[in-house]
This record gives C-alpha cells, structure tokens and sequence, in this order.
C-alpha cells in the first residue's frame, strides 16, 4: 500500500513542478540574455488567468478540437503515472516505456488533428511540420528506449530505473551513452525547444508547435499548455530514470526517499539550465535543416542498439 | 459427415459442423438467389446480402465452436480418382474464418445500401452473385484440407474477385488494374501450385495432414529452400509484398468499396494463413535465412509501402498502400517467428507467431471499417481525389467518428487494438538477444528500427488523411453538401468500429484463442504466461508489463470526468463561435493546407527512397518578383514498374516477336515443325 501511495504522490508531485520547470527555464533564459524576467512561478499565474477566460472557436471547427485539449490533458496524467522520477516506484504495470511512446503519440495526433480542424494555414503548417519532426524523433525514442530495454532485460521503466541504479557502474557503455544522447536530442525536438522550434515565437513562419495551438484560446489553450509543460517535465525526468538514474530512492526508507528527492531536483535543475543555455546560444535551424539533426538522433539510436550487440 | 467426438459439449461441435456446412449452402443460395431475381433489382439486392449475412454469422459461429470444442473435420469424395476431399477447421483456420466472417457480415449489412448506387448503371444481379461466390471460395479456402480443393478454391476467389474489381469497368483504370490484378494472381497460382504439388509429390498424397507429416522426409536442403521460396513468392505475390506489390494499390482501390474491404481486409491474409502452414506444418522451419529473408522483405515492405501511402492522393489508393506497409508488418513477425522457430526458441517462437496472428485479425478489422468509411465518403462526394475534400465531418459525423476510431487503430494509438499487436511485435523482436549471433542481432535490430519509423510515418499518415477528408472546410464544390451515410452503411461501420476498440481493451481475453491457433503450429502455448487476464507480461529476464484494459478504463474515465472537472473551474466562462484567424485575408478553400502540402515536407525528406519529382512554373509575362500564374506538379514514379517490370516485359515481348518468325500461317511449314519435333524427340528419347 505504502509503494502506491507513494507512487500517487510522485505522480501528482510531477504534475504540480511541470509550470514551475517551465518558469525555472524562462528565468535562467531572461538571466542569460540580460533580462530579469518574470518570476518562476509565472506559468502557475498565467495557467490561473487562462482558466478564467472565455473562449473562441472557430465556426470550422468539429468535435476533435472539444476533446483534443483533454485527450491531451489526460494522456499526459497517465504518462505520469508510470514515470519514476525519485523513488522507483509507479504504476509500472499499466504500461511500458514503449505505451508511453504512444501515449505521446496520442497527444500529438490529437494536436496535430486540432491544427488542421479550423482550416487556418498556420495550423496545417504547424500539423505539417510536427509530422516531419515525429516521424523521424519516435522511432530515436523507441531505439534509445529498446536500447536500455536490451541492457536491463525489460521494457518496463521501474524495472529499468532499479536494474540500473542497483548495478552500480556495470552498465555505464558506448550503447547506454549513445542512447542518452539520442534522447537528449529527442527532448528538445518532441518539446518544441531551440534548435528544433521556439517556443517563445509568434513569429509564423518559424513556428511549429504554437502555430497548432494557434486557434485555442481560454480553458482550452490552459489545458494545451499545461500538457506541454508536463510532457516537457516527463521527458526531462525520463531522460534520467531511463538513462542515468543513480540517486533515485530503490528501497522505501526515509534517507533513501529524501536523497531521492534532492538529487531528482537537481537533475531536472541540471536539464533545465542545459536547455537554457542551448536556447541561449543557438539560433532555430532552417527547417529543412532539421532532418539532419534528426535522423542524426536516430542514427545514435541505431548505434546504441547495435554497440549492445556488437561490443 | 459428422464429427466423431465424444464429450459433454459434443452439441457444440455439432452445432460447428453443421454451421459451417450452413454458411457454405446459405452463400450459395445467396447466389442462386441473385440469379433467379435478376429483373427485381431491390429484392436481388436484399436476398442476396441478407443471406450472405447470414452465412457470415454462421460462419462465425463455427469458429466460436472451435474455439470452445477443438478442431472439427469431415470428408466427401467429389471426383473418384482423386480420393476424398478432407475437411478441417483446426483452431489456425478457425481464426482466420473469424476474421472473414466477421469482415464478410460487416460488407454484407454495408452492401444492403451501398449497392443500390449501382441500379441503372450496372448489372445489379451480377455483382450479388459474384459477393456471396467471392464469400464461400474464401471460407473454403481455409477449411480445405487438401492441394487439389485447395488450388481449385484458391483460384475461384482469385477470379470472383477478378471479376468484382473490373465490376466498375466505366470507371477509368479499371479494366486495366483488373487485368493487372489477373496477372500477378496467376503468376502467384503457378508458384503457389507448384510448390504444394511438388510436395504432395514428395507426400505421395494430396492430403494436408500427409503431406505434414511425409513431404519433408525424402526432400534434400536445397529442395525444401526451392519449395519455400516458391510459397514465399507465391503467397507473397497474393498478400501484396515488396516487389509484387504493384497490382495491389491498382486492384483494391478500383472494386467497389465493400469488396475493396473484404480484399484488403481478409483476402491477402489468406496468402499470410497457407504461407503460415507451408512453412511451418509442411516444411517444418529448419533453416533460419527463410525466417531472416521474410523478415528482411517485410521491413522494406513495411517501409515502402507507407512511404507511398504518405505520397498518395487517391484515398482508396493510400489505403491501400497501407495494406501494403501492414502487410509488412505481418511479414516482420512471421519472419521473426520463423527464426525463432528454426532456432528452437518456441516459446519466443510462439509469442512472435500470436504477435503476427494478432496483427492479421486486428488489420482485418481497422482496415476494411476504413474502406467501407472511404467507400461512403466516395459515394457522398463523388470523387476519390482528396484534395477535393475537406470539411466532411460536419455533414457526415457518424461517418467521420467511426472513421477516426479506424484511424487511432492503424495508428496504434492505445488502448486501440492496434497497438497491442504492435506492443507484442515489439516485444517478440527484442527478445532477439538471446540468439547468440551478430547477423541475426542485426538483421533483427534493424527490422526494429524500420518498423519504429513505420509506425510514426503511418501516424502522420492517417493525421494526413483524417485532416484532409474531415476536417477544415470544403475544398471543391462536390465536398460542400456531403450527406450522412445510409443507415446500413453505418451500421456495418459501427460493427467492425466497435470490435476495433473491445478487441484492444479484451486484448487479454483474445489471445487465448489466438494462442491456440499458434499452439496449432508451433506445438508450445503461450497464452498462460503471456497474460494473466489483466495485464500482458513478457518476460525478457524482467517482466514487462501492459494493462490495455486499465489503461482503457482509466483513459475512459479521466476524460469525462475532467472534461466536466474544467468546464466548472472558476465558473462557467463563455465559449464563442467566431472566424478562424486569417490575417486579414479572405477564407477560402486556398488557405488551408492540403493533402499534397502537408506530405510535402515528410516527401521531401524520403525522397532519395522515393525519387519523385516537382517542378513550379509561373507566367513567363509575370515580373519574376511577384510572379502570376504559378503552376506546382510533383510525381511520384512508379519504380518497381519502371524498372523491374517494364523491362522483364519488354523482354519477353521481344523474344515473342523474334519467336513469330516461325509463325508464317502455312500448314505445310507447321506439318514439318511437328516432323521436325518427333524426330528430335525420338532422338532423344530413344
């Protein structure tokens, strides 16, 4: 029962820091470019005013753009449920790293239904665009994935988190290291983050991921947003647990759980500050640029699965 | 006729044989019924696919009663000399009798209003004999227990379906992708044909059961690889792989649109059924390139085949293509199975073979529930192209709803079914690890990363094809005034829709039965560890684990519940309708994306595997600043075409030309041909 509650705990804890990472990462931005910005708890604030605005719907518009922001919404609850992030404990028997590959599908195929729905050209682009980015970053996810899935003999992430952590440095390899970086890449493309796409732009023609949300306003864009606050949060976390989870709380006592704690806020301050500097230093890529990145991503994917094999 | 059981449910495999032998007279009836009301068009139309339901039902029911009651068999003698015909309806057949029954009363009820569009422009009674005939050659199909009954069935649903496709035969392309169609099934015939009778040679026997157990006595190495790979190719030719693909995006669009489904729905995975059989039962697996070989042509089938569905216009066409990819799919687990099998791994054998089965049931069902929703947005709009789309949803929204629900199954989006045979197929191929050889670690390595990026490409497939149908506004005048479905037409839909979600939600109570299909073949039963009725686990040395039915009933719970948590936060706020942004330029069908435009990034990235070509031209007058007139085209070639079969066409036209040389038309000549002929056979055969 402890285990459980525990897990419900570590999942709302993940659902409440989503907008406070998002805050963290505009401050470290605004500081690195001279600025003093607004403060860290700013998203909570702007969730807050969303949530009392009415709405506007395109007259085009069907049904999938009613249920897209809380298919969205609910998806990425569920996503968090089986995400370990300090204690590695979840509702891992729900579903494995590779539903979790799918429940971001979801999201992004409602959202990329909901940008063509009212028929705008921002929306179609933006649905487009994401198409691109997805077809070539879900199967990076899946191989870095299938790579620490080979490694630990199994597709569930608790699993992953404790057969690491509990290895000591045995694991540490070409394949594990490759994996990480593949999905480091894979964070900031299914995030909309530089170089991939800017989420602080509402220039048109650069935008991705906000030329879909275009047409949302109120709740439902309140509800957008705070999905991709916490899916940014889940990537951020997954890259850990999945990858580099030492520190993470294996057995359920209070020093082990405290530690977990702090070093789980350290390593999404750590993550947070990296993609603030990249945000910083480095301009968005030309679009027909990104293939590159991308299918580079997948390439180290690839690599990794095979390094396990070879070496 | 009769089984020979004794058992407390011996009623039920009464009821199973005499069902079955129900579905065979009542498909029958159902042509003889279409013949004799030839002149009443409605009353031909009602008989005819009321009683091709019924024998779907029936048909259904006879699987049901396998499932519960274990194999049933009998045996008739038609023709003397060729000994009786067996028979048998073992749990593998069963499962595949599912699927074409369960897609065969969804076309049927679909039929009922979809084929009164042909009265007055085609013959209505010829089309509801050749539906119930295409019904039973299938069924037939895969009950027969013998080469003989076997070829003459497998021909029967080659030409009925032959037929149904050139149905339409004033539409453009349709004669010759029948033609084509016609074609590639006999080329496939006379490998399918030589490979079984080569091995009924070897068996002494036409009967299935013998040849499983005899052919591969006597037969060397190289002989079972010969009778593989004609049974790959001839199969393979039949489901539609990589390289002998090119009828099947030709063929399946061109039928009408419920044949189109039982085709891509259940026809090609017959080729999957007996390649399963040939392989497994008749030539029991023993070398692992066939297993790497199939598995090495489903990648790129998989891959190609959504590449092309992605460039697609046509949307039976990209439907089509998508059976193509699925096919591949089917082809990567079969593969997998089969070198697991040859490696005498059968647990893992088995988990990769319920994997393939899965996929072959859950395909059949999201994808004829998609070619029955083409089929009526067809018939509403009056065009197939669509970039004359768009906006449908409001006019059709049944249709449009139980559409989408087919596109999250082919996306596999969980909790739909087609992620579970997706999960498994994943699962059974990173289970690879544990054969301890580089080649097969790779191959299979790579066959997980090409069926990864399948997946996410028919994603943006279907995001593609939903969008540009439904969504958005109408883009040409036919589009404007679409009308809701026929009632049959969504019923039908709603049949095959519902199934699409039970059969992801239950995925725990339906591998049982599909586990004694794969018990069937491989001797090992998985069923036991693999699910547990709540969750499924593979144990790859940790377990992992998936829940589809809690996943379901948590997704199915939350979204209400927040949907009504939201709504009431912070009060009820307004909701108005309003334009949608435009930049201060007028809406119209040219601000929206279309199909063309949304692929076009995705194409441009593939192009190297795909070499198509785009050219933009403008009014030569117009300043080259502003330019007027601006012209896009692009093309995708047709390379297997191109270069594979034009050639080998060309070939053999040639050497036929250079051949009529001989042909002078004078008896006289011929008279000393045949002379010619006997002396050198008497020469050589002294």
């Amino acid at each position: 029962m402890a285990d459980l509650v525990l897990a419900l705990i570590q999942t709302a804890a993940l659902l409440a820091l989503a907008p406070l990472l998002t805050g963290i990462i505009r401050k470290l931005k605004a500081w690195m470019q001279s600025r003093r910005g607004p403060p860290i708890y700013q998203p909570y604030l702007d969730l807050a005013k969303l949530m009392r605005k009415g709405s506007v719907v395109s007259e085009d518009s069907s049904w999938v753009t009613t249920i897209t922001p809380y298919v969205c919404l609910i998806s990425m609850v569920v996503a968090a449920l089986l995400v370990p992030a300090f204690v590695t404990e979840s509702l891992g028997f729900l579903g494995d790293l590779i539903v979790l590959v799918y429940l971001f599908a979801m999201t992004r195929f409602f959202t990329a239904l909901a940008a063509l729905d009212a028929g705008s050209t921002f929306g179609g682009m933006g649905s487009s665009r994401e198409m691109l980015v997805s077809s070539l970053i879900e199967p990076a996810i899946l191989l870095s994935f299938f790579t620490v899935a080979l490694l630990t003999g199994t597709t569930s992430l608790v699993s992953v988190t404790s057969v690491i952590a509990t290895s000591g440095a045995s694991l540490i390899g070409p394949a594990l290291l490759l994996a990480f970086a593949a999905f480091l890449i894979a964070v900031l493309a299914e995030n909309a983050r530089v170089p991939v796409d800017n989420p602080s732009t509402h220039l048109e023609l650069t935008m991705i991921h906000e030329a879909m949300l275009l047409e949302y306003s109120g709740k439902d864009l309140a509800l957008m947003e705070y999905s991709s606050m916490v899916k940014l949060t889940l990537f951020v976390t997954i890259a850990w647990s999945a990858f580099l989870p030492w520190g993470v709380a294996t057995e359920i006592t209070a020093p082990a759980l405290a530690l977990g704690v702090i070093v789980f806020l350290a390593k999404l301050l750590t993550l947070a500050v990296v993609i603030a500097v990249i945000e910083s230093s480095m301009a968005k890529l030309r679009l027909f640029r990104l293939p590159n990145l991308l299918t580079g991503a997948f390439m180290l994917a690839f690599l990794a699965v095979m390094s396990y094999f070879v070496l | 006729m009769g089984p020979v059981r004794e058992g407390p449910k011996r009623w039920l495999v009464t009821l199973g044989t005499y069902s079955f032998a129900a579905t065979i007279t009542l498909g029958a009836l159902a042509t003889v019924a279409a013949l004799v009301t030839v002149r009443k068009e409605r009353l031909c139309i009602n008989l005819s696919f009321g009683l091709s339901a019924l024998a779907s039902l029936m048909g259904l029911l006879t699987s049901i009663s396998v499932f519960l009651e274990g194999s049933m068999s009998f045996e008739f003698t038609a023709i003397p000399f060729l000994g009786p015909f067996a028979v048998v309806i073992d749990p593998l057949a069963a499962l595949f009798l599912a699927a074409i029954s369960i897609v065969a009363l969804a076309a049927s009820i679909y039929s009922l209003g979809y084929v009164q569009q042909f009265i007055g422009r085609y013959s209505i009674a010829k089309f509801c004999a050749l539906f119930p005939l295409f019904l039973v050659s299938m069924v037939m199909v895969v009950a027969s227990s013998n080469v003989f009954l076997f070829l003459v069935f497998w021909e029967l649903m080659s030409l009925s379906s032959y037929l149904l496709v050139a149905y339409e035969h004033e539409e453009e392309g349709a004669a010759s992708a029948a033609w084509l169609y016609l074609v590639m099934a006999h080329l496939g015939t006379a490998c399918i044909a030589s490979c079984l009778l080569y091995l009924s040679l070897m068996a002494g026997s036409l009967d299935f059961h013998q040849i499983s157990l005899y052919a591969g006595q006597g037969m060397t190495e190289l002989a079972r690889s010969g009778a593989f790979l004609l049974a790959l190719i001839g199969f393979g030719a039949k489901a539609g792989i990589v390289p002998l693909h090119v009828w099947l995006p030709q063929a399946h669009p061109s039928a009408p649109s419920n044949v189109s489904a039982l085709m891509s729905g259940v026809m090609v995975k017959l080729a999957v059924y007996m390649l399963i059989r040939t392989a497994f039962q008749f030539l029991h697996v023993d070398l692992m390139w066939w297993g790497l070989l199939t598995l090495f042509v489903g990648s790129l089938t998989a891959l190609l085949g959504v590449l092309y569905a992605i460039a697609e216009k046509d949307i039976k066409r990209a439907l089509a293509f998508s059976t193509v990819e699925n096919v591949g799919i089917i082809f990567i687990a079969l593969g997998a199975a089969m070198v697991f099998y040859a490696q005498g791994m059968m647990q893992i054998a088995a988990l990769a073979l319920v994997a393939c089965l899965l996929h072959v049931l859950f395909h059949s069902l999201f994808k004829s529930l998609l070619f029955l929703g083409a089929g009526a947005v067809v018939h509403a709009t009056g065009t197939k192209d669509m970039e004359r789309m768009g906006g449908l949803g409001k006019g059709m929204r049944y249709t449009s709803i139980l559409f989408f629900i087919g596109v999250l199954s082919i996306s596999a989006i969980p909790p739909f079914n087609g992620f579970i045979s997706e999960w498994l197929i994943f699962q059974s191929l990173l289970l690879s690890y544990s054969i301890h050889d580089v080649t097969v670690n790779l191959l299979m390595a790579i066959a997980l990363g090409m069926l990864a990026l399948t997946g996410a490409l028919a994603a943006a497939c279907f995001v593609r094809i939903f969008g540009s149908v439904f969504l958005a506004r109408p883009r040409s005048e036919a589009a404007k005034h679409p009308r809701e479905s026929h009632r049959s037409l969504l019923l039908a839909m709603s049949i095959l829709a519902g199934l699409c979600l039970a059969t992801g939600v239950l995925a725990a109570q339906i591998i049982p039965m599909v586990d004694q299909a794969s018990t069937d073949v491989i001797g090992v039963s998985i069923a036991g560890q693999l699910t547990d009725g709540w969750v499924l686990e593979v144990d790859g040395g940790e377990v992992s684990s998936v829940s589809p039915i809690l996943l379901a009933g948590l997704l199915g719970l939350m979204i209400p519940f927040a949907f009504i948590l939201v709504r009431s936060w912070g009060g009820r706020t307004p909701r108005v309708k309003g334009k949608t942004w435009d930049c201060g330029t007028p809406l119209g069908p040219r601000n929206e994306y279309t199909p063309t435009g949304h692929s076009q990034p995705i194409l441009r990235v593939f192009n190297p595997f795909l070499r198509g070509e785009s050219s933009l031209s403008s009014d030569p007058t117009s300043s080259p600043y502003s330019r007027r007139g601006m012209t896009y085209s692009s093309s995708i070639p047709r390379l297997f075409e191109t270069y594979l079969y034009e050639p080998v066409a060309r070939t053999i036209l040639g050497v036929a030309r250079r051949a009529s040389i001989i042909q002078t038309g004078s008896v006289q000549r011929y008279l000393a041909y045949i002379f010619a002929a006997l002396i050198l056979l008497l020469l050589v055969f002294r």
